[in-house]
C-alpha cells in the first residue's frame, strides 16, 4: 500500500530530477570542456585551424573591441571627473579609470563583447555541423570531432581573451584621456602620473587572470551548447541551433559575471 | 540500366563465408517509439547487401548501429564475431577506420570547399604529403566527373554532384566496409543508375563490402547479392534476390511487385493479390449458397504490334482508358485487376453465364462508339484487336482454370486500325 503523500512527493521528485539533471549538465560539460583542453595539446598541434580561429575571435573583433573601450573610457572620464571634482580629488581621475579598467571592466567587457560577436557563432556553427550530421560524419572517418571543432577554438580564446583584454584597457585609458585631459582640462602629466603610481603588477595579472577563465567559460559553453543540440528536448533542427545559440550566449553572460564576483572576492 | 547490366552477373554469394557484422536480437527504440525489435541480420564479407524498406521503417537506424554511431538498448551487434560493445577504444577506432559511411543527406562540410571535403579524411587521418593528397582527391574528382567543381562549396552544385562528392569522399581512403544511406535518393534516372553501377563496379574492383539502403527496387537487386527486408521492426527476409520470388509472404510480395502496383494505381485497376482475395471469397459462397459468379477476361491480341506502334507510355495509357471505360460499363460490384501485361480480368458476382454473355454484347456495343482506343501512333500503320472470353464458375476451379476456360469462349469486341499522321 502506497502511503506517499503526492502533494509532497510529486516537488520533491520534480526538484530531485532537476538536481540530476543540472549535476549530470555540469559532469558534461567538464568532461567536455577537459576532452577540448587535452586535444589541444595532442599532436600533431592543429596549427592552421589554431590562427583561423585567432583570425575570427580576435582579429574580427579588434574594431568593436576599440569601439566599445574608447566609449567606456570618455563615459568613466566624464561620470568620474563630476564625481571626484565634488571632493577636488580630479587629479585622481586616471586612477579611477585605470583601476575600474583594468581591475574589472577590461575582462569583463571584454568576455561579453567577444560572446556576442564569438561565442553565438560558435555555436551556431557547431549546432548545424550537429544537425546536418557532419559531425556524425567526422566520427565515423575516425576523426574526433571535439579535437576537430572545439579545441581550436579553445585554444584561440586562450591567446585572443588577454590580449583584448590589453587592447580594451590601453584604449579606455586613451578614452578617459579625451574626455578628462582634452575636454575637462585634467593635467596630462597627473593623468598618467596617477596611473602609474596607482595600478600595480597584482592588478594587472588579476585582470589577465580573470581574461583566461573568461576564455575557457566563453568557448566550452558555446562549443557545448552548440555540440549538443540534438540533445535539446522542445528543440529540433533550426529551432535547436536558435535555441543553443541564445542559451550559448545568456549562459556565457550569467557564468563570466558570477565567475568575475568569485575571482574578484579571492584577488582582492 | 545498360550502365547496370555491363556488370551483371554479381558473383554468387558463398553461403560458408564466415559473416562479417551480425545482429542479434538487436532492439533499439527513441522515447516510446520502438524502431527495432529483436533485429537478426548478417552481413557478409565482400558482397553488397541492400537494406530495403518503406520510408521511416528504421533502415537508417540500422545502418548506424553498425558503425557504432547508436547502440543497441538490448542485443548485440557482433564484428567478425567479437561484440561491438566489448572493443575498447582502440579497437574500435581501429575499426572505424575500415568503415566509410555515406550519409542520406550527404552531411557535407558546408564551409570547406568540395576538394578540401574529398581531402579531409586524408588530411586528418594520414601523414601523405599535400602534393600526394592532391594527386589522389583530382584523381577521384576527375574519374567521378566533379574534377571542375572542386574549389565550389557543397551549396555551389546539384544534388546529384553533392551525392558524387559525398561517394568521393567515403571511397577516397580505400575502405573495407562502406554503408550507403540511400545513396540515389533525388537524383534523376540515369545518375541514379550511374551510382548504382559506380557502386558495383567499385565494389568489384576494390572488393570492399557494401551495405546499401534503399528504395529503389527493383534497380538495387541488380548489384545486390543479398537483400534484407526490414517491416515492422524487424527483419522480415534475408537472402538472395532470386529467393525473394518465392517467398508467398505478402509484404515481400508488395515490394517485389511495387512497380507493378504503381502500374496498377495509375491505371485503376485492383491488384492482383486484391482479386485473388475476392476470387477465393466469392468461391466459398458458391460453396455455401451455390451463389454463381462470372470470370470475364479482356485481352489485346497482337500485343507485340501495339508495344512497337504505341510505345510503352501509349500502351500504359490505353489500359488506363479500357480500365476507366470498365469502370463505367460494369455493375459497381465488378472488379477488374491486370491479370497480365495486356490482360484484365474482371471478376462479377452474382453473376450467370448468360448475364455475362448480354453484359459482352453491351460492350461491344459502347466500345464500337467510343474513341477511347484512338490514340496517336508514332509508327507505321499497325491494327489491334480486343477479344472478350466469358467462364461461369464451377467447383474446385482455381483462377487460373477460370481464366483458361474463358479462352475457350472468346468473341473479339473491339478491332483498331491505326494510321499515323502524314
Amino acid at each position: 500500500m502506497n502511503n506517499s503523500n503526492p502533494t509532497l512527493t510529486v516537488p520533491l521528485t520534480a526538484l530531485g530530477r532537476s538536481c540530476i539533471a543540472f549535476v549530470s549538465e555540469l559532469g558534461g560539460v567538464c568532461i567536455f570542456t577537459a576532452q577540448g583542453l587535452l586535444h589541444i595539446f595532442t599532436p600533431p598541434i592543429q596549427f592552421r585551424k589554431i590562427v583561423g580561429q585567432v583570425s575570427f575571435i580576435g582579429v574580427k573583433s579588434l574594431f568593436v573591441i576599440i569601439l566599445v573601450s574608447l566609449f567606456t573610457g570618455m563615459v568613466l572620464g566624464l561620470q568620474g571627473y563630476y564625481t571626484l571634482v565634488k571632493f577636488g580629488s580630479e587629479g585622481l581621475l586616471g586612477a579611477a579609470v585605470a583601476l575600474s579598467l583594468i581591475r574589472e571592466l577590461g575582462p569583463v567587457l571584454t568576455a561579453i563583447m567577444v560572446i556576442g560577436r564569438a561565442g553565438s557563432s560558435m555555436a551556431a556553427e557547431i549546432g548545424i555541423m550537429r544537425i546536418s550530421e557532419q559531425i556524425d560524419a567526422l566520427d565515423t572517418m575516425d576523426v574526433n570531432p571535439v579535437r576537430y571543432l572545439v579545441s581550436p577554438k579553445l585554444a584561440a580564446a586562450f591567446i585572443c581573451f588577454p590580449l583584448l583584454t590589453a587592447l580594451y584597457d590601453v584604449v579606455g585609458i586613451l578614452g578617459g584621456y579625451l574626455t578628462g585631459v582634452i575636454m575637462l582640462g585634467i593635467n596630462s602629466g597627473i593623468y598618467f602620473a596617477r596611473i602609474e603610481s596607482s595600478v600595480e603588477m597584482v592588478d594587472v595579472a588579476g585582470g589577465f587572470y580573470k581574461s583566461f577563465a573568461f576564455a575557457l567559460v566563453v568557448a566550452a559553453i558555446s562549443c557545448y551548447q552548440g555540440y549538443f543540440t540534438h540533445t535539446r528536448p522542445g528543440g529540433f533542427g533550426a529551432k535547436g541551433v536558435s535555441l543553443a545559440t541564445t542559451s550559448a550566449v545568456v549562459l556565457s553572460c550569467v557564468v563570466v559575471l558570477v565567475v568575475d564576483y568569485v575571482m574578484t572576492s579571492f584577488l582582492l | 540500366m545498360d550502365e547496370i547490366s555491363t556488370l551483371l552477373p554479381p558473383p554468387p554469394p558463398a553461403d560458408d563465408a564466415a559473416p562479417l557484422i551480425e545482429f542479434s536480437k538487436v532492439s533499439k527504440s527513441f522515447g516510446d517509439k520502438m524502431v527495432l525489435d529483436e533485429v537478426d541480420l548478417t552481413i557478409h564479407e565482400g558482397h553488397i547487401t541492400s537494406i530495403i524498406g518503406k520510408s521511416g521503417v528504421g533502415k537508417s537506424v540500422l545502418l548506424k548501429h553498425v558503425i557504432g554511431l547508436l547502440q543497441p538498448d538490448k542485443g548485440e551487434v557482433r564484428f567478425r564475431g567479437k561484440s561491438l560493445a566489448a572493443m575498447n577504444r582502440e579497437e574500435r577506432r581501429a575499426l572505424k577506420r575500415e568503415f566509410a559511411y555515406m550519409f542520406q543527406n550527404n552531411a557535407l562540410f558546408d564551409s570547406l570547399t568540395i576538394f578540401e571535403n574529398v581531402a579531409l579524411p586524408l588530411t586528418e587521418r594520414t601523414k601523405l604529403k599535400e602534393s600526394e593528397i592532391r594527386e589522389l582527391v583530382t584523381s577521384k574528382l576527375v574519374e567521378l566527373e566533379i574534377g571542375d567543381v572542386g574549389g565550389k562549396y557543397p551549396s555551389q552544385i546539384s544534388g546529384g554532384m553533392q551525392k558524387r562528392v559525398a561517394l568521393a569522399r567515403a571511397l577516397i581512403t580505400g575502405p573495407r566496409i562502406v554503408l550507403f544511406d540511400e545513396p540515389t535518393t533525388g537524383l534523376d534516372p540515369i545518375r541514379k543508375n550511374a551510382v548504382l553501377a559506380m557502386i558495383a563496379h567499385y565494389q568489384k574492383k576494390f572488393g570492399f563490402t557494401a551495405i546499401l539502403v534503399s528504395h529503389d527496387i527493383p534497380d538495387v537487386f541488380y548489384i545486390s547479392q543479398r537483400v534484407a527486408i526490414l517491416e515492422e521492426q524487424k527483419v522480415l527476409f534475408q537472402g538472395e534476390p532470386v529467393e525473394l520470388e518465392l517467398i508467398e509472404n505478402e509484404v515481400v510480395r508488395q515490394f517485389v511487385g511495387s512497380l507493378e502496383a504503381l502500374k496498377d494505381e495509375l491505371t485503376g485497376l485492383e491488384t492482383r493479390q486484391n482479386i485473388e482475395r475476392r476470387f477465393a471469397r466469392e468461391m466459398e459462397r458458391f460453396a455455401a449458397v451455390d451463389q454463381p459468379f462470372a470470370v470475364m477476361t479482356f485481352t489485346v491480341d497482337n500485343p507485340e504490334d501495339v508495344r512497337v506502334g504505341l510505345g510503352h507510355l501509349a500502351t500504359q495509357r490505353l489500359v488506363q482508358r479500357l480500365s476507366e471505360f470498365l469502370a463505367r460499363t460494369l455493375h459497381p460490384t465488378d472488379i477488374s485487376a491486370r491479370f497480365s501485361e495486356y490482360r484484365i480480368l474482371t471478376l462479377m458476382p452474382r453473376t450467370t453465364l448468360d448475364q455475362a454473355q448480354r453484359v459482352r454484347e453491351r460492350l461491344a456495343r459502347n466500345l464500337g462508339g467510343d474513341d477511347i482506343l484512338r490514340i496517336n501512333s508514332r509508327a507505321a500503320c499497325f491494327s489491334f484487336s480486343l477479344r472478350c472470353g466469358l467462364a461461369q464458375c464451377r467447383s474446385g476451379a482455381s483462377l487460373a482454370d477460370l481464366v483458361d476456360e474463358a479462352e475457350h469462349d472468346v468473341k473479339p469486341i473491339a478491332h483498331f486500325e491505326c494510321h499515323p499522321k502524314p
